[in-house]
Order: C-alpha cells, then structure tokens, then sequence
C-alpha cells in the first residue's frame, strides 16, 4: 500500500485529454527531448547504408538511395520514453520493416539493431513485423535532426523509445534474445510501456 | 561495464524524508531513509513515486546526489509548469514518506576504484547533480585521479552546491561559465561553454582522459561535439540530457 504524499495533489490533465492513451507512470510531454549515452555522430547519406545480417553474413544492403526508393509511409504514432516523458501524435516516413525483410528473405526469431556510435537494442522479429516497425527518416515533415537520430532511426512505437534505435544501420537476425545496450545495464528486456516494463524484472 | 549490472528486480519502498537543504532559490535536497536500499554508484539514478489522496499517482527519474555509502539524497530543480518538482522543493518536510526505487542505471556512473583517467566533468545547469556524487565518492575513496569540473550555470547565486564547490582544492579544479549575470570583477568566464573555453579546461587528449557532461540538450550536444573536435574517442564522452535523466 502506498503512502499517501501529504500535501500532493498531481495533475490528472494528461489523462483527461488523452484518455487511454498514456501509459502508467508517463505524462504528456510536448517538447522533444533528447536522449543518448554520448555524442551525436553525424553520418552523411553518401556514406550511409542500412544491412540486415545473419550469422556473419551481409543477406542484404541497402545505400541511402536505395532505402529511399523504396514505398515509404507516413506514420501517425504516441511515442514513450521509459524516462517517462510521453509525445502524443507524432509524424514520422519512413520504410517498413517488413518491406526490408521481405527483400532480405530473412527469418528469425529476434533481432538487434545496431547504431552508429555502437549503440544495439533488441526486440523480437514478431515486434518489428506486422507493420509495426520503421525504418524513419523524416519527422514532422522535415528530414530527421542527428540529435533526434537521424539520418535514420529505428521507429516502433509500441514499445519503450529505447527500442527505436537512433542512428540505425541494420539489423542482426538472431535465434535467441540478446541483450542489447540498455538492455544490459538492466532495462527490460521487452520494454512494454502499457505493461511498465521499465526495468529488468518488472 | 557491459554484463556486469546486476539483474536485482527493483521494487518499491516507502522513504522517509530525513532532512531538506534549500541549495538556491529554485533547487532543494532531499536526503532520505530507505530502509532497504542495496547501495548504488555514483551517476546512477533513483525513481520516485508520489501518491494523492485519491489514489493518483505520479513518478520521476531523480540522479542520486550522494556518493555511494551515503544515505540517498536527490537534488531537485523546480519547474515552473511541473507537477512533481514544485512539490518537492515547496510542500515536501522532514519526516513525509514517498516511495523510491533504484538504483538505476548503470552506464552513466563512475567508479573509484578503476579509475585511471583523469576525469572532465562537464555541467549544465542542474547537470550537477551527479557530479556531486562522483565528487564525494573520488574525494571518499582517496584516488589521486585529477578532476576538472567545467560548470555551466546562469550566474553565481545559481550555482548548486556552491559551499562544498568552494571547497575544491588542489587535484580538483572548477570553473565556472556564467551565461546570463557576473558579479562585478568577474574574470572568469561569461557566456556559454564555446570551443576555445573548451580547450582551455578540457584535458589534453594525451592524457587519455574520459569525459562526463550531463545538463540540457543543447549544452550537452555543444560539449560533447567539441571534445570530440579535440580529439576525444566518443567511447570517453558519456552524456547524460535532462528533461528527462535516467539512462535511455
């Protein structure tokens, strides 16, 4: 049972705006923080490629123009941040997941994105399928900041925003679940927002 | 570092407010009780829940304040428009309870007892918060590793933890950059960190230093940048942005 914080009377607005819509422990934020273990790196488009391997092996590489010929789609999602800011409608284009496993014949049971800078998180192949992951280039119209993550990030909003990898480069296929970079200093292994899944063990 | 973070499930536990220490007009401390709290590093975070009568309950992501073996502290920033932080620095006294949880995080932190490094500590504003944790837990540990600490702040009456900064001798040096006011006779720093203030307090890259900047993401993003621009490998530049503390 918890205390009772004499004195604290909150700020129910969040939910009263957008009921159903913030996960437990978040509140609405409408700015756009920023967060990352270090420098933002600044990877140009003509250098950039994205590659999904397996066991070693490149199965598929895409450079910037090949990634961006490819049919995009404008995504409409809430994002939360397990440091528990949540952003309510917001705009992204970017590519399917699917669409990219599809051309790379690729089966898996987990994945671990991995990020300029030597950033990795991980997530199960059912999370990033079923037109439930991107790989996003574009925010609120504009082509996406480097401090946000560009030129492209991990997009897959159902799960804690850890998990959209900034400063994408590929995707590893594995068999197993592997923790990623957050994931081993004992953030969740998942990362359900609605679940709470903010820490290994919740 | 990597796979040796320890899978503990953390949960809940009511605290106890010990004590409260007004650091500047907007910023308090808060020591607490935590009756079972496994101890932490320093750099590392504590989530805080805070319950309403009806049951409404409202959580954050503190950096702890203390040094490891000290009891928990948080030091809190409040915002204007905030619904947890003006509680906390206004109704908050000795002896209410709020529920904590932590430590958390553990890529931000720094330890005594393998550092070699001389260490750069980079603040912005209320970014000092971990800082003071390193600092108390180099100074408890007796490690001889030299520490620059480079303190962003609007001016002088802002600046948090100001006694026991004062008190910082000999293999700890600190500068301030005032950005908005300085005293008269100031000859330190005005303005914000740029590249040549950088230069002049950041360790030469020979020493193979490691970098710690913590604060608002434009002073984290201009620090970080710069030392990169120096020479630092990104792997010595951890980075910590608040708005939002706490890892992720």
């Amino acid at each position: 049972m918890s205390p009772i914080s004499r004195g604290f009377h909150g700020r129910r607005s969040d939910e009263a705006a957008a009921p159903g819509r913030v996960p437990p422990g978040q509140y609405v934020t409408h700015d756009f923080p920023v967060l990352s273990a270090g420098p933002t790196p600044h990877t140009r488009t003509e250098a950039w490629t994205f590659s999904i391997r397996q066991a070693g092996d490149v199965l598929k590489s895409w450079t910037w123009q090949e990634m961006r010929a490819l049919s995009a789609e404008t995504v409409t999602a809430d994002i939360h941040c397990v440091t528990r800011w949540s952003k309510l409608d917001t705009q992204w284009e970017g590519v399917s997941v699917d669409i990219l496993l599809e051309q790379a014949r690729a089966e898996a049971a987990y994945v671990l994105a991995f990020s300029d800078g030597g950033y990795t998180t991980n997530l199960p192949i059912d999370d990033v399928t079923g037109g439930q992951a991107w790989v996003a280039f574009g925010y609120d119209g504009k082509p996406l900041e480097a401090e946000h993550g560009g030129p492209a990030r991990l997009l897959v909003p159902h799960l804690y925003f850890w998990k959209s990898a900034k400063w994408v480069r590929g995707l590893e296929l594995l068999d197993h679940d592997e923790a990623g970079f957050w994931e081993t200093y004992g953030y969740h292994m998942y990362g359900d927002p609605w679940r709470e899944q903010r820490y290994a063990g919740d | 570092m990597a796979g040796t973070a320890v899978r503990r499930r953390l949960t809940w536990q009511v605290a106890t407010v010990a004590a409260v220490c007004d650091e500047t007009a907007t910023v308090r401390t808060i020591e607490l009780r935590t009756p079972d709290w496994a101890g932490h590093r320093a750099g590392q975070h504590v989530d805080v829940r805070l319950t309403a009568e009806d049951g409404y309950t409202a959580e954050r992501s503190y950096s702890i304040a203390s040094a490891p073996g000290e009891p928990v502290a948080i030091t809190v920033q409040r915002l204007a428009n905030g619904e947890v932080s003006p509680y906390l620095t206004g109704e908050l006294r000795a002896g209410d309870e709020l529920e904590v949880r932590g430590p958390i995080g553990g890529y931000f932190v720094w330890d005594a007892d393998d550092a070699t490094r001389p260490l750069l500590l980079a603040a912005g504003g209320s970014g000092i918060v971990p800082f003071r944790s390193i600092l108390r837990h180099r100074a408890r540990s007796g490690t001889v590793v030299p520490v620059r600490l480079l303190y962003s702040v609007r001016s002088l009456p802002d600046v948090i933890y100001r006694g026991e900064l004062d008190q910082c001798t000999g293999s700890v040096s600190v500068t301030y950059a005032l950005t908005r006011q300085a005293p008269p006779g100031w000859t330190g720093h005005r303005g914000r960190v740029d590249a040549t203030l950088l230069a002049d307090v950041a360790w030469p890259v020979s020493r193979e230093p490691v970098a710690y900047v913590c604060g608002p993401t434009a002073f984290v993003e201009t620090v970080a940048e710069g030392l990169v621009r120096l020479g630092y490998p990104p792997q010595q530049v951890k980075t910590e942005r608040f708005g939002g503390p706490g890892g992720p």
